[in-house]
């Protein structure tokens, strides 16, 4: 019985993502997502796809990455490229998308491979300060090509895919992100990461090959990020190299710190809410309060880190909690059942 | 593998561990110098000497943390010299720590089956793609390590964070780690170390249990004489990174030398 409980459990993000898809596809065939909302999904779902890949990397490896945005670059510029480039032949199809995703996800996992090398010897700060400095570096390569290669300081034009469904594609890859992140972190590789992060010197001295699983963590976490970043070159008519910036990794890894260290579902849910409020917050601050914006992200994102950090709060927060909130339901349900038994 | 010629003391009894000349040197200090352990199989090893002497220096020259900078480690024959430490538990010496460093965002089992892990193969191909195997070696993995639980008492902890036992049982997890990895040689850091009479005792026990029952060969740290006196049959005393005797324990704990190095004259 409660093996099966757990079984639901652990399959139910994947679940209701569908579910969601579905639900939003419906709305689509009968005409009624608007076209803003399905923009929204795209961005949701590449958000989802950093956050969780990013969340291998930093809440199960352990390690600090400030150049998540870097990654995404090169997924974006290179799959984008190819993309551009096979438009031509084998015209604006799935199959064009399916070629740009291997290209860009394995252009992405090469440069997570190199900066997995560093990561062996650094650690803390000096890894963060490195993974930025990547970041930089990519975003400042791609700015500096010319013209007629990545486009330079105008943007690399790529191809837009049938408007209207693409957030389908996009939700797709997040099962396939989540399938793959999921079942490594819930293995024997997953363990053995966690372990690394929690004491790597005892990971070493039970036989774990530290090398190995934190190059896996990098080359895997980069994949998932440039194949976001092809995502996002098809969500564009344009690619521009300055939305790469530091400030988008950080964004990422607010997500990912939100949504708590090492919880998948709660990147998933942080990624959804966090993309939903810079959108309301950009649509409800226009004109002359929209310089506001950034100031009212920031204070929400330091009440909500106060309310789940905060002592003070400790006991409102035991009170009214997600799993509190589930135990009660599901207790109910258990009575409801229990009562229903009783009856028949 | 031309150096891995096993080893065989005057009893007939294999040669487990073999230090030959053991010394490393920190700049200026010699912190283990010239240090000859030879252990047998199925003994049970104790390592003491006053703090500093550097007994916690050789289990990490043992368990290839340092490279020695002179000597070699043999262990069953194998020249272990400069292997890293994985690599050196692979082949079969496990360890604990005298600050305990187990896995605490863990759970009890998954800090065992981590130490499993090179006991049952499975691809990360195998387990990201599910296929049939990843479900047989995850079967395999709780089956093990809830065995080893049991023999350690901790399987009624098994769903607990590692963080969250009390410290005693903190110690037999680690002890089951190690013991999970499959070693032909346990390396125990100051196992009694903040130990309560009781939970020392227990201790005791379970050593003297495991090593019947897996017959391993077991070295061990340790300042508590009781504990050394009451289980050890072999020592040697480290001072200042130098053997300042080794033998039979009674016989060590009554040399006058030692009792000077550690008691003051």
């Amino acid at each position: 019985m409660k093996l099966k409980n757990l079984k639901i459990k652990s399959y139910l993000n994947y679940i209701l993502i569908a579910a969601a898809t579905v639900f939003f596809l419906v709305l689509s065939l009968t005409g009624n997502l608007k076209t803003s909302t399905a923009y929204l999904l795209e961005e949701m779902a590449i958000k989802i796809m950093l956050a969780v890949s990013l969340s291998l990397v930093v809440g199960f490896l352990g390690e600090l990455s400030l150049g998540h945005a870097g990654f995404m670059c090169v997924g974006a510029y290179l799959g984008g490229k190819v993309a551009a480039m096979l438009v031509g032949p084998l015209g604006n199809s799935f199959l064009t998308l399916v070629i740009a995703l291997v290209v860009g996800g394995i252009c992405a996992g090469v440069c997570g491979f190199l900066i997995g090398l560093p990561a062996l010897r650094l650690r803390g700060d000096y890894l963060a300060i490195t993974t930025l400095a990547f970041g930089e570096i990519v975003r400042t390569i791609f700015q500096n090509t010319s013209a007629e290669t990545f486009g330079g300081p105008i943007g690399l034009p790529t191809p837009r895919f049938n408007d209207k469904y693409f957030y389908v594609i996009c939700f797709i890859l997040v099962l396939v992100t989540l399938f793959v992140i999921q079942n490594l972190i819930r293995s024997k590789h997953g363990r053995a990461i966690k372990a690394i992060r929690d004491n790597e010197i005892a990971a070493r001295a039970t036989g774990i090959n530290v090398t190995r699983y934190k190059l896996l963590g990098f080359i895997m976490s980069a994949v998932f990020a440039g194949l976001a970043g092809v995502l996002y070159s098809y969500t564009k008519f344009n690619v521009s190299s300055q939305i790469f910036d530091y400030n988008y990794s950080i964004e990422i890894l607010v997500i990912v710190v939100l949504g708590g260290m090492g919880s998948i579902n709660g990147s998933i849910i942080s990624a959804i809410a966090i993309t939903f409020l810079n959108r309301e917050l950009a649509n409800v601050l226009t004109g002359d309060l929209a310089i506001l914006k950034d100031l009212v992200y920031a204070l929400i994102l330091i009440v909500i880190v106060i309310y789940k950090n905060a002592p003070a709060l400790k006991g409102f927060r035991e009170k009214y909690n997600f799993k509190a909130l589930t135990a009660k339901l599901t207790k109910k349900k258990a009575a409801a059942a229990s009562a229903e038994k009783e009856e028949g | 593998m031309a150096e891995s010629k096993k080893l065989y003391a005057e009893d007939g009894r294999e040669i487990i561990i073999k230090t030959d000349h053991l010394c490393i040197q920190f700049g200026g200090l010699k912190a283990v110098d010239d240090v000859n352990l030879e252990i047998k199989q199925g003994e049970l090893y104790g390592l003491i000497g006053p703090n500093g002497a550097g007994k916690t220096t050789v289990f990490n020259l043992l368990t290839g943390v340092y490279k020695p900078t002179y000597g070699k480690v043999y262990l069953c024959g194998e020249n272990l010299t400069g292997k890293a430490p994985a690599e050196v538990n692979k082949k079969g010496i496990a360890r604990t720590f005298q600050n305990i460093r187990l896995f605490n965002n863990l759970t009890v089992i998954e800090n065992v089956m981590v130490g499993l892990a090179n006991q049952i193969p499975c691809s990360v191909f195998t387990s990201v793609v599910r296929l049939p195997g990843h479900k047989k070696s995850e079967a395999e993995f709780y089956e093990k390590a809830l065995e080893i639980l049991k023999v350690f008492k901790l399987d009624e902890f098994k769903d607990y964070l590692a963080a969250n036992l009390p410290y005693g049982k903190q110690r037999k997890l680690e002890i089951a780690r190690a013991m999970a990895t499959n070693p032909k040689l346990l390396l125990l850091d100051e196992p009694a170390a903040g130990m309560n009479p009781n939970e020392t005792q227990e201790l005791m026990d379970t050593i003297t249990f495991i090593r019947e029952k897996y017959n391993i060969t077991i070295l061990l740290i340790e300042h508590d004489m009781r504990l050394v006196g009451g289980i050890c049959e072999k020592l040697t005393v480290l001072n200042f990174g130098t053997e300042l005797a080794k033998g039979e324990t009674s016989e060590v704990l009554a040399n006058p030398e030692v009792i000077k190095a550690y008691i003051g004259e």
